[in-house]
């Protein structure tokens, strides 16, 4: 294998991972954006949507309906959080939101293990997205689910961008972003506006859970916690807020955590998650507004 | 005699009739209960002193736990079993064996040198930016301590630890840190402490060091939280990278809240609440035969309704159920 080959499979493989990490960082930070509040149930959504679909693949629907109605589900769950837990502590301080977020997981995720046990379960896949394709003898190689996953993530990516520039609802969400008391003035319904972005963070965060479910074989409980984590970092380095940003922020961590594992000494490989969080703080400390908004100040 | 001294000296007394009587009339599963209800207190007001007073809301306190029961852990294994468990241990450690009292007191210390040091960036965020950092401290000590193989035996279980945590002890420990705490809290420094939570600004206008003060706040919770993770360990006797994580952060986070953050004994009525509570539900998803009707067991329902109950919390009494009072002065005016 020579180096470029070597180099160009890394590639593939950041690329793959951090178009998950963007569609999960992408939801954290349009709900932060709006209600200003740390969003710990969103990897439960990932975890909702894909057992929704393994469910229903395992009920005989072909497998892109499943995905379909999973994503569906998803957007369900997400769209009863806001309205049952979220909507009743809107405007309370940032830590009542934040612990409302964490007890909300708590309370999926034992649910899940009620329903579900907390075994992990297989995922069905149909055969091309398992499929590898491999070029110049095997050097470098990709799956089906890492084309689907790169290709899905650009494209609803590019849907979203259009959505939040082109349409009124989403530069109400903009808007509301900036200044949710002038947004409710000026005549919008602010109701509405915060639903549609939990449903659009919520399908986001389904499509990303089947696809990362079908990166590791199988869905359990637990599987939104390890990469909500990592979108939380994406978010924070991108810009907490900012959908570029979120996305620039995924792909950023994808590469990094690509770049420590097969460039980096194996002794430290082990230790990415530390490192990944290391960064973390150092952006919280010096560049609190993230890479796109570099002068929003937070410290004391 | 002052009224204060008598007070004091009576509740040495009770405590000591406790802690000899106790264990006596007591099961050993409900001895379990009020131990582990002990530890939890420690561990709940030690959080309780940076999140509520100082409104710094952490959510990595859990790393100090873990950090004060390894380094307890590994001061008290004896001198056999480090060489069994941890041979690649440095030869000072590897020679050493304390009782549980040092060895608790130096995991304090530990945890508090290591508070400092983090401290010192970390107290100068706000809001939701200071708990998501301080998650990523318990996610970096959680993750070093996986694959610090020969301080900690990585991701497998530390074992052998001298268990030696008795229902008097563990209730000493428990008023100690209370009493001290409560010295700290009812304080000038106490005030101050307050202060910076509910007007930064105006704080710092009266010439308080917002950062000193939250800083001293993280740092003793710290030690606390580090008293407390070795006691946990020596209670356990084997603990786990994973004993030390997220579900126990939330498990403790609920007490705190659900009592009362800005309030000592809402640490002590956050544990009693919800440890009653869990019993309850426990006994419950087990299932039951009602005569007409039986109930199927439901494991892992008790988790269920207790994380809804901390949502309704949330809403409608989101500063818990003491919010700033204590226990002692509902009788009193004002």
């Amino acid at each position: 294998m020579t180096d470029l080959e070597f180099i160009l499979q890394q590639a593939i493989n950041a690329i793959s991972l951090g178009s998950l990490y963007a569609m999960v960082a992408v939801g954290l930070s349009m709900v932060f954006g709006i209600l200003r509040m740390t969003n710990f149930a969103h990897g439960d959504m990932m975890m909702a949507g894909s057992y929704a679909t393994v469910l229903l693949t395992v009920a005989g629907l072909p497998f892109g309906v499943a995905v379909v109605c999973g994503v569906g589900v998803s957007v369900l769950v997400g769209v009863l959080a806001e309205r049952i837990a979220y909507r009743p502590v809107r405007g309370a301080p940032d830590v009542t939101l934040l612990l409302t977020s964490l007890a909300l997981t708590y309370v999926l995720e034992n649910l899940a293990i009620l329903i579900f046990s907390s075994s992990p379960r297989a995922m069905p896949l149909p055969d091309w997205m398992g499929e590898v394709y491999s070029f110049s003898d095997g050097a470098i190689t990709f799956t089906g689910i890492d084309l689907c996953a790169t290709v899905l993530a650009l494209c609803s990516l590019l849907g979203l961008g259009w959505f939040v520039t082109r349409t009124t609802t989403g530069l109400g969400m903009r808007a509301a972003a900036e200044d949710m008391a002038a947004t409710a003035l000026v005549g919008l319904n602010l109701n509405r506006l915060i639903v549609t972005a939990f449903a659009i963070a919520s399908g986001f965060a389904g499509l990303a859970g089947v696809l990362w479910a079908a990166q590791s074989g199988v869905v359990d409980p637990g599987m939104g916690f390890s990469p909500l984590l990592k979108a939380f970092v994406a978010a924070i380095v991108g810009g907490f807020g900012s959908i570029a940003g979120a996305v620039m922020g995924g792909y950023l961590l994808g590469a990094l955590e690509i770049l420590i594992v097969g460039f980096g000494p194996p002794e430290i490989s082990p230790y990415r998650d530390a490192i990944v969080f290391a960064l973390l703080i150092l952006f919280l400390l010096f560049r609190p507004g993230g890479l796109m908004r570099p002068n929003r100040e937070i410290k004391l | 005699m002052s009224r204060r001294l008598v007070l004091m000296l009576g509740g040495a007394c009770l405590l000591a009739l406790a802690g000899w009587g106790l264990p006596m009339v007591v099961s050993d599963y409900g001895q379990r209960l009020l131990i582990m209800g002990c530890i939890s207190v420690i561990l709940v007001a030690s959080m309780g002193l940076a999140n509520g007073f100082t409104g710094v809301f952490s959510l990595g306190q859990v790393g100090f736990v873990a950090i004060g029961a390894y380094v307890s852990g590994i001061l008290s294994l004896s001198v056999a079993d480090k060489a069994a468990y941890l041979p690649d241990l440095p030869a000072f450690l590897a020679g050493v064996q304390m009782g549980t009292v040092p060895a608790t007191l130096l995991a304090g210390a530990v945890c508090a040198g290591v508070a400092v040091i983090v401290g010192l960036p970390l107290m100068r965020l706000s809001g939701h930016h200071v708990s998501v950092a301080t998650m990523g401290f318990m996610i970096i000590v959680n993750s070093v301590i996986v694959n610090a193989e020969s301080f900690t035996r990585g991701a497998r279980t530390f074992t052998g630890v001298p268990t030696d945590i008795t229902l008097p002890v563990a209730l000493i420990w428990m008023v100690i840190t209370l009493a001290l705490l409560g010295r700290l809290i009812y304080s000038p420094i106490g005030l101050a402490l307050r202060s910076v939570r509910e007007d930064t600004i105006a704080a710092q206008a009266v010439g308080l060091s917002v950062l000193k003060t939250r800083l001293l706040a993280f740092t003793v919770g710290a030690f606390f939280a580090g008293v407390g993770g070795s006691l946990y360990g020596h209670y356990l006797g084997s603990f786990s990278a994973q004993t030390f994580f997220f579900p126990l952060m939330v498990s403790l986070i609920i007490m705190l809240v659900l009592g009362g953050m800005g309030s000592l004994s809402g640490a002590v009525v956050g544990v009693v609440v919800v440890t009653a509570l869990s019993e309850i539900l426990r006994n419950l998803e087990r299932g039951m035969d009602l005569g007409f009707v039986v109930v199927p067991p439901l494991f892992g329902a008790s988790q269920v309704v207790l994380g809804l109950l901390f949502i309704l919390v949330m809403i409608y009494r989101p500063r818990g159920l003491l919010e700033d009072r204590e226990l002692t002065s509902f009788g009193r005016k004002g």
